[in-house]
């Protein structure tokens, strides 16, 4: 086992992720305590042009029909070959659609130890820790990693892509793709999200609900402070789950990454997944009866009242303020 | 159709949590748990499915807190079996654990389905449904929010950020990790959950001892740090939506 840092590179539809420039950089920064290279590792077919701008040593890069668009299985097969070949010290997958799907089972096939959720990597005395974030934010789990390769998926937030992102490889190789047959999974095809609804990425102004707005009704009274301010509405998952607002004003790790002046979050505990897509907001105000809600981390403004007494009256209150301005 | 739904409990996040005083798990002597969420969305897929195409649903769960209450709502929805792990399932079960106590019965039962939510917020060593699928060998695709089958395979729709989904064939038998059924989790009255503890049997297996190989341990939990966090606004109504909108006029947002 060397001390190198393996990095799955995400991509889809052309695009490598946000969170592959993230892990690259949890990768360097480790490397650059406890040696050993950053090896960015691509998967897909005739998609050699996405390993421009990935700041790694070496990209080692498998082209192959059945990598053209990620499936659990193929990506499976291709990284077990890539484990025994390199027995690198730690492989980094993202904690994603992709990711998640991988990590897995590579770890029961090839009895590697995997720590999920992580959010950074730390080098103290020689040894590498996780940190992990669980439990809806509220709680870090952080130990040793054990001195054997392991998997680790990733969350964002501990590093930031720009670190990355732009320098060119050092050295690209080409594998020859391990067997890829017998697969199980294959992709029918792609369903694109219907845009005939606002582009909530594009906004300035968002009023966002989440659990706490309990029923449907809730949101028409949030819409009438959307309008009243100017702004739109979007949610956090359990809001769009519940069929209460279309899949096109979801914000956060499934969704939109939304960069408004004013994130007004109304019962909003705060979750990873959700704060992921706000984090490149202006200025975010909270508004949860849980003080310990995580949300609160992340707002520069916060109250504790219920959303059903304040909404109303702040509505009342800006219709008269824009009044009074004309 | 036979479909086997793997779920567990979870730390309820309404309740506060907080850290045991060997500072490296939490503290349940308070602990409330629930089922976990994308778990309940997995008996759901499994009703409809059931519903669509007939067959059977058998959920398993590790004896937690709480777990009948769970079994028995989801015989009420109209899950046929149930099975319950019999132990003690400390901090020293983790996903791996708990897919090698899964697996014996996931094999017996032969499914051409196994459901089991995508993921658990109190996951470290990964979620359960790729560990399971690992272990029977059978393929797995995460983040389902849809599911058709005919013939021996499933037609899938698998999310990525931003809207975007993935519509994939997976041979069956294979296993899924539910994001979301194709309708919110049924709602049933407790009468009827009542009904089906007179009705279902609960079958008990013995879980084992925990094999946690491929975790990992924890040495240090913590609460995060907050960093500044935000400047409440205090007040009564009147004064707090005072100070808001002020805000949003310096921000030039009204």
């Amino acid at each position: 086992m060397n001390q190198d840092v393996f990095v799955s590179i995400e991509h889809l539809r052309g695009q490598v992720t946000d969170l592959s420039y993230g892990m690259l950089a949890a990768a360097r920064q480790v490397a650059a305590e406890a040696g050993g290279e950053v090896v960015a590792v691509l998967l897909g077919h005739t998609g050699q042009h996405l390993a421009q701008g990935l700041a790694a040593d070496r990209v080692l890069s498998i082209d192959h029909p059945a990598l053209a668009d990620f499936t659990s299985e193929a990506y499976i097969q291709a990284w077990s070959y890539l484990l025994r070949e390199y027995n690198p010290r730690l492989a980094l997958f993202g904690d994603t659609s992709i990711g998640a799907d991988v990590a897995g089972g590579l770890s029961i096939r090839m009895g590697l130890p995997l720590v999920s959720a992580c959010q950074v990597l730390l080098v103290e005395n020689g040894e590498l820790l996780f940190r992990s974030q669980i439990c809806g934010g509220k709680i870090m789990a952080q130990g040793k990693l054990p001195p054997t390769t392991a998997l680790v998926t990733m969350v964002p937030g501990g590093y930031r892509a720009e670190e990355a992102r732009g320098e060119e490889p050092s050295e690209i190789i080409s594998l020859e793709a391990p067997p890829l047959e017998d697969l199980s999974v294959r992709l029918k095809e792609y369903i694109e999200p219907e845009i005939s609804d606002v582009d909530i990425t594009k906004e300035n102004v968002l009023v966002a609900v989440g659990r706490g707005i309990q029923n449907q009704d809730g949101i028409e009274l949030v819409q009438e402070l959307a309008e009243a301010i100017g702004g739109v509405v979007c949610a956090s998952r359990p809001v769009i789950d519940q069929g209460w607002l279309p899949i096109t004003r979801l914000v956060g790790k499934s969704g939109g990454q939304v960069k408004p002046v004013v994130y007004l979050a109304l019962g909003i505990s705060g979750a990873p997944e959700h704060v992921e897509g706000i984090v490149n907001s202006q200025v975010i105000i909270a508004v949860n009866t849980d003080l310990a809600a995580p949300i609160f981390n992340v707002a520069k403004y916060g109250l504790t009242c219920d959303l059903f007494d304040l909404v109303p009256i702040l509505v009342d209150k800006i219709r008269l303020s824009r009044s009074i301005q004309v | 159709m036979k479909i086997v739904v793997l779920i567990k409990m979870v730390p309820d996040l309404v309740e506060e949590l907080s850290i045991s005083p060997s500072g490296i798990e939490l503290d349940t002597t308070w602990l409330r748990l629930k089922i976990n969420e994308f778990d309940d969305h997995a008996i759901e897929q499994a009703i409809l499915l059931k519903e669509q195409y007939g067959g059977e649903v058998t959920v398993l769960a590790p004896e937690m807190e709480g777990v009948d209450d769970a079994l028995f709502t989801a015989a009420a929805k109209g899950a046929d079996r149930l099975i319950q792990l019999s132990g003690k399932f400390d901090n020293s079960w983790n996903n791996h654990a708990l897919a090698r106590a899964f697996l014996p019965l996931a094999q017996e039962l032969q499914p051409d389905l196994v459901l089991t939510g995508v993921q658990a917020h109190n996951d470290l060593d990964g979620s359960l449904g790729p560990l399971v699928a690992a272990l029977m060998g059978l393929p797995y695709v995460g983040y389902v929010a849809g599911v058709t089958v005919s013939d021996g395979v499933a037609t899938i729709r698998k999310e990525y950020p931003a809207g975007l989904l993935a519509e994939m064939e997976v041979i069956l038998p294979a296993v899924l990790g539910i994001q979301a059924a194709e309708q919110p989790p049924r709602y049933v009255a407790f009468s009827k959950v009542r009904q089906s503890m007179k009705t279902t049997t609960l079958d008990e297996r013995p879980a084992g001892e925990s094999d946690p190989q491929g975790g990992v341990t924890v040495e240090h939990m913590f609460q995060p740090e907050t960093g500044e966090g935000a400047t409440m606004l205090e007040g009564d109504l009147t004064q707090v939506t005072d100070k808001l909108v002020s805000i949003l006029h310096e921000l030039d947002v009204i």
